[in-house]
């Protein structure tokens, strides 16, 4: 199996995958407006424009809110069918990521469920963001 | 832009369809650029406005001996068409050119001379979308429509119900690749792609291209071909990362670029006589029917479901909406960026020789998406003088 596909930080996202390595999921929010949390990360709020803006740690609660199951692997994710989600974090952005610790079938990836942050490592630098069902 | 300033004087698609092993990406696009010409009655010289997507203007330009004063290299997607055509109106009205060709090709099966789909790791797409397995379109553009439905209240027999009526309207097109009726169960039990999506849910993936020539209204009058009036253009876009749609039950981008288009042309839905959806997957016409304004959110299914799209079957007339009348990129033909086909049969269908002609049909419009939800581009035309 090729490895698995992985994310190269730039300045701008670098402490996002910091976090991520330290087991932190780390957002973005805006200090001169009430814009609220954002996602993905870029160093001005996407509200109001401002570069007045801080990281914090996010509570890695979120529900499911969309996804599919892809029936024909890519070659660095293995053999079996696996689902390609969107989660909605509590603090309000979407993001991408996959459903571990869970069959991946239409009945057990019920929408709305309650599920929450783990961390992967996956090589020195990276350590992927995976959400997992919140009683697991 | 002013209404019916700009016609569309030179319109065709490749010489072949479907599977063209014997012609490169760049042959594509002079295949078409050619039978456009021909269609106009001009030669290169005659050109001195280019626009294309997928390869650059200036490779389009110089392989086709043009020498403008006009590029547009706007690229976003397969409705990158639509807004070369906006962009083409507003340059000739501004003078900056007098006679603009958009060209696409495109060798989506047999991938002669085509680059391929790899995405930098550092893009934000490749930090915060790829590492989680997604392999194209099928299985990203879908991702919103498990959401859509529970919203709308939507069923996957919904989704399959698109496919079946876009089929019967291939069955017209001589052109179309694939023409056998098919039912909302053949639809549901043909091979799973992406859960929820089926295969005769996904466009298909072909070869070819189109070409259109635009011109001034004063001007159009005088070429051999009955004009097509533009009559209100739309654009927007939204979106590199699907997963960051700014709501997954609806495009911003179609509903920015489909009210500028109908204040545009200072039309109301009532008035059109046509309409193309850009159909990479099922659930787009869904979503182009209510963020267009033509259904209420929750009714486009029904909508469909009730034949209003569709053409006239056993003896019943046809529906009064008639939708992407070519088979769509369901069953007609999807090289990748499709929106210059649904321009084509646009135009077809105000010249008056579609394959499956809407009678007495004044307004048309095309309305087309780019990437995964990325963007969009609507172009409304009409066929009478102004």
């Amino acid at each position: 199996m090729p490895p698995r596909m992985l994310p190269e930080p730039t300045p701008e996202t670098r402490h996002f995958w910091e976090g991520c390595k330290e087991g932190e999921l780390r957002l973005q929010r805006c200090t001169d407006c009430d814009g609220g949390a954002y996602f993905p990360p870029r160093p001005f709020c996407p509200k109001c424009g401002s570069r007045k803006v801080e990281v914090f740690k996010a509570s890695g609660n979120a529900v499911l809110w969309s996804y599919v199951i892809n029936m024909r692997p890519r070659p660095d994710m293995g053999t079996e069918p696996y689902a390609i989600a969107v989660v909605k974090l509590s603090e309000g952005p979407t993001m991408m990521t996959n459903i571990v610790d869970c069959p991946q079938t239409p009945e057990a990836l019920q929408l709305d469920m309650p599920v929450k942050v783990t961390f992967a490592k996956q090589s020195d630098d990276i350590s992927l963001p995976f959400f997992q069902p919140a009683g697991a | 832009m002013k209404q019916k300033s700009i016609a569309v004087v030179g319109a065709a698609e490749t010489t072949q369809m479907g599977k063209i092993p014997d012609v490169s990406v760049i042959g594509l696009h002079a295949d078409a650029a050619l039978n456009a010409m021909a269609d106009a009655g001009l030669k290169p010289s005659d050109i001195d406005g280019v626009a294309t997507a997928g390869i650059s203007p200036v490779e389009l330009a110089h392989y086709m001996g043009i020498k403008p004063t006009y590029a547009d290299g706007t690229q976003v997607g397969g409705c990158s068409f639509m807004l070369h055509v906006r962009h083409a109106a507003a340059a000739i009205n501004e003078g900056l050119c007098k006679t603009v060709l958009i060209t696409h090709g495109e060798s989506g099966r047999s991938r002669v001379g085509a680059g391929g789909f790899a995405r930098s790791p550092s893009s934000l797409m490749g930090q915060f979308e790829m590492p989680y397995g997604p392999m194209g379109p099928p299985t990203m553009f879908t991702i919103p429509v498990l959401r859509y439905l529970k919203a709308r209240g939507y069923t996957v027999e919904d989704l399959a119900q698109v496919a079946v009526i876009q089929r019967e309207w291939a069955a017209k097109n001589p052109r179309a690749s694939f023409k056998d009726p098919i039912t909302v169960d053949d639809v549901l039990k043909s091979d799973m792609i992406a859960w929820p999506f089926t295969k005769l849910m996904c466009c298909l993936v072909t070869d070819g291209g189109g070409a259109l020539i635009l011109t001034s209204a004063d001007r159009a009058k005088d070429f051999p071909q009955k004009p097509v009036y533009v009559l209100g253009t739309g654009e927007s876009v939204e979106t590199p990362m699907v997963s960051q749609m700014y709501d997954f039950t609806h495009s911003t981008a179609f509903r920015i670029s489909g009210k500028k288009a109908f204040e545009e042309a200072g039309i109301t839905h009532a008035d059109v006589d046509h309409l193309m959806i850009y159909d990479a997957f099922a659930h787009l016409p869904l979503y182009g029917l209510e963020d267009l304004g033509f259904c209420k959110e929750g009714e486009a299914a029904g909508f469909i479901r009730d034949r209003n799209t569709a053409p006239p079957k056993d003896g019943k007339g046809g529906g009064k909406l008639p939708l992407n009348t070519n088979g769509g990129g369901l069953s007609y033909m999807h090289s990748g960026m499709y929106g210059m086909y649904a321009l084509q049969e646009s135009v077809r269908q105000m010249r008056g020789i579609a394959p499956a002609q809407v009678p007495g049909a004044k307004i048309s419009i095309a309305h087309g998406v780019g990437g995964m939800f990325a963007a969009s581009g609507t172009i409304v035309f009409s066929n009478e003088a102004p």
